[in-house]
């Protein structure tokens, strides 16, 4: 793949790619520590034909976006924890009516107010479940500066594909962080730029909801003779309000389904100095994702050092979680370090997919970063 | 010869789920008639609705159409609309929905002038969910989550839009039909914000404990709490104070529309003009 270098911020990077992945929509609200995202696609969109704008309130921010989504464009809204706390309701609706978003939450302190201009990993477990009902999300976390680029990219992309709200993590510390990122070229990107399913048929024949057990919504662009119907209500195949019992029961199951079992098109992870794990005495597996990886990178390189056989797991898509290889190297390792800005909030995933209750933790939730040596002396001390 | 709804309207929706007698299918047709007036092409029209019983039209009318989460109807709209100036994009919402959850986007909406046609049925309580009290309901009256007594003061929603700066403003009731659809067309054809306070009945959740069991004499009672403007206006305090206004409330021409001005912002970040300023502006603060 072609790079090109730039010297920028995580916020910014965000910006940028969501404008070079087709972007022509942005609504959004001021938060710290995501204002940004918003001040710089304020002034790309317009120079691109696109448009973006400051709303009223969070759940206005993403209501336009989705608005404009439901219209045909590529759109997006960016915000912190408690933003995301009120865009829940119509990310469900998004869910539900199968609107392709792309939000970008760049997290700090919470619970509530928290700590405003300061890092956290604690939306991990809300952006599994932003709001009632079931569905499954898709959560993609970026855990350097060019990964803000290149997965909201990818976010764009899913969102066609799936046809629904994709979530991207960053946090303070990579959203503020400034420096050099290696990012495709614009060609790149628009070469691997898939846009949503379209029906081509008679418009008579059209069942926009009417698609396979495992299959996403086509939902045509709003204006082009394709006059259907959105509801955050339980719907038949042309969009309609139902309680029809077996239609009700299919359409759920398949919003499970047609994430679930297509997870390996979601799938991305990072296997960092792991080439070398062969299940032998001593090995030390860290699990950890976003910026805190770029402190066990180099914590790990200070272990091998000192001769600890180190190395990391790093799920880029955060969920649906890399359930069967994070599974298999937890369980082939003794090991196991996870390590968070939150408590234990994707170590109980991380139980979860390898059937593990001994696992170490490394937990932070103080709003600063967690330093390498804090790792290094940990796994000295634990293991 | 008698118009005929049925190339506007989803045949297979219909029954309507509004109860009997109810005014919600009489702003529907009014509606319509406006729409097929002005002859706008069905693919060119948005309709967006909220929750509520005025959450359904969306689902009854043959345009592209999309029911929202409750009170965000004009946030969504406005999505549609800047991603798609050139198209007509109606939004329909009840009091509950534009005036207590919705206050905000309401607000908003008209302060930014975006040419969003928002009509709010106003039926002065919470129909859907059988008779909570709104924003609209009249102090006094009985609902079912005061039953003692409605306390609340009350909103006057064309007051509430004029202040927020909506260019066109009006307020009607289903008792005149022919009104309806003319104030629909000067509203939609109005390149702005335009606001209309729809007066209709809920006598199955309004009436039945407030001496209006009945669609007549709900409608009486609407006809007896208004006046034409003209009128109202020669009145005194004391005479206007149980009615309100009907008509046309206000008309900007002059205020510019949102999806023009950000074709300003468009044409400066392209570097075809320059930025926008004050000067840009007669009113400065």
């Amino acid at each position: 793949m072609e790079l090109r270098e730039i010297i920028s911020t995580g916020n910014d990077l965000a910006a940028i790619a969501a404008v070079d992945a087709g972007c022509m929509f942005f609504g959004g609200y001021p938060i710290t520590p995501s204002s940004e995202v918003m001040h710089t696609i304020s002034d790309l969109l317009p120079a691109a034909g696109g448009a973006a704008i400051q709303m009223e309130d969070e759940i206005a921010g993403i209501a336009a976006a989705a608005g404009a989504a439901m219209s045909g464009v590529r759109s997006m809204t960016a915000t912190s924890g408690p933003g995301v706390s009120l865009k829940a309701e119509n990310l469900g609706l998004a869910q539900m009516a199968e609107v392709p978003l792309v939000l970008v939450n760049v997290m700090r302190g919470g619970p509530s107010t928290g700590l405003p201009t300061r890092v956290s990993q604690g939306d991990v477990r809300q952006a599994r479940n932003p709001s009632h009902g079931d569905y499954r999300s898709i959560t993609l976390c970026a855990g350097n500066l060019a990964e803000c680029y290149t997965e909201v990219v990818r976010a764009f992309n899913l969102a066609d594909r799936f046809m629904q709200p994709v979530i991207v993590l960053t946090d303070e510390t990579i959203g503020h962080m400034h420096g050099k990122a290696m990012i495709p070229t614009v060609e790149e990107v628009k070469k691997g730029i898939v846009p949503r399913k379209t029906f081509e048929g008679a418009p008579e024949d059209y069942r926009p909801y009417g698609v396979g057990a495992d299959e996403a919504a086509v939902l045509n662009p709003m204006f082009k003779g394709y006059r259907y119907h959105f509801t955050g209500l339980h719907h038949d195949a042309k969009g309609f309000p139902t309680e029809e019992i077996e239609t009700c029961r299919k359409l759920i199951q398949r919003l499970e389904d047609k994430v679930m079992m297509h997870t390996d098109e979601i799938e991305l992870n990072e296997e960092f100095m792991l080439d070398d794990f062969d299940g032998s005495e001593g090995e030390v597996l860290i699990v950890a994702y976003g910026s805190v990886s770029l402190a066990a990178k180099e914590a790990i390189r200070h272990l091998r050092k000192d001769g600890i056989k180190a190395g990391l797991f790093r799920p880029i898509t955060l969920w649906p979680s890399p359930a069967k290889r994070m599974g298999e190297l937890v369980r082939a390792t003794k090991n196991v370090l996870c390590v968070e800005l939150n408590i234990r909030q994707y170590t109980e995933e991380v139980e979860r997919v390898s059937g593990r209750l001994d696992l170490e933790g490394l937990y932070k939730v103080n709003g600063r970063a967690i330093s390498p040596y804090e790792i290094v002396n940990k796994v000295k001390e634990v293991f | 010869m008698a118009f005929n709804y049925d190339n506007y309207l989803r045949l297979e929706k219909m029954p309507t789920l509004w109860c009997w007698g109810c005014g919600d299918g009489v702003i529907l047709k009014a509606f319509i008639r406006a729409v097929d007036k002005l002859g706008w092409s069905k693919d060119d029209v948005c309709v967006v609705s909220g929750i509520g019983c005025s959450g359904r039209f969306s689902s009854y009318v043959d345009f592209n159409t999309i029911h929202t989460t409750h009170g965000r109807t004009v946030a969504f709209a406005t999505g549609v609309k800047l991603a798609n100036p050139d198209k007509h994009v109606i939004c329909v919402g009840g009091d509950g929905d534009a005036l207590a959850i919705g206050g905000n986007h309401t607000i908003h909406g008209c302060r930014r002038n975006i040419d969003i046609n928002f009509i709010v049925i106003n039926n002065f309580i919470y129909g859907l969910t059988n008779s909570q009290t709104s924003p609209t309901t009249p102090q006094g009256m009985w609902t079912v989550s005061q039953k003692a007594g409605n306390i609340d003061p009350t909103f006057d929603a064309c007051e509430l839009a004029i202040a927020a700066g909506a260019t066109f403003v009006a307020r009607e009731k289903v008792t005149e039909p022919r009104k309806l659809e003319k104030v629909f067309i000067e509203g939609f054809k109005h390149r702005g914000f335009s606001f209309f306070d729809i007066l209709s009945n809920c006598h199955i959740n309004l009436g039945r404990k407030n001496k209006m069991q009945s669609a007549m004499e709900n409608l009486n009672w609407i006809d007896a709490i208004t006046a034409p403007k003209k009128k109202y206006d020669e009145m005194t305090p004391d005479e206007q104070l149980n009615l309100f206004p009907t008509g046309i409330l206000k008309q900007d021409t002059e205020a510019r529309e949102y999806c023009d001005m950000y074709e300003d912002i468009k044409a400066a970040q392209q570097g075809k003009r320059g930025l926008v300023t004050q000067d840009d502006f007669k009113k400065k603060i």
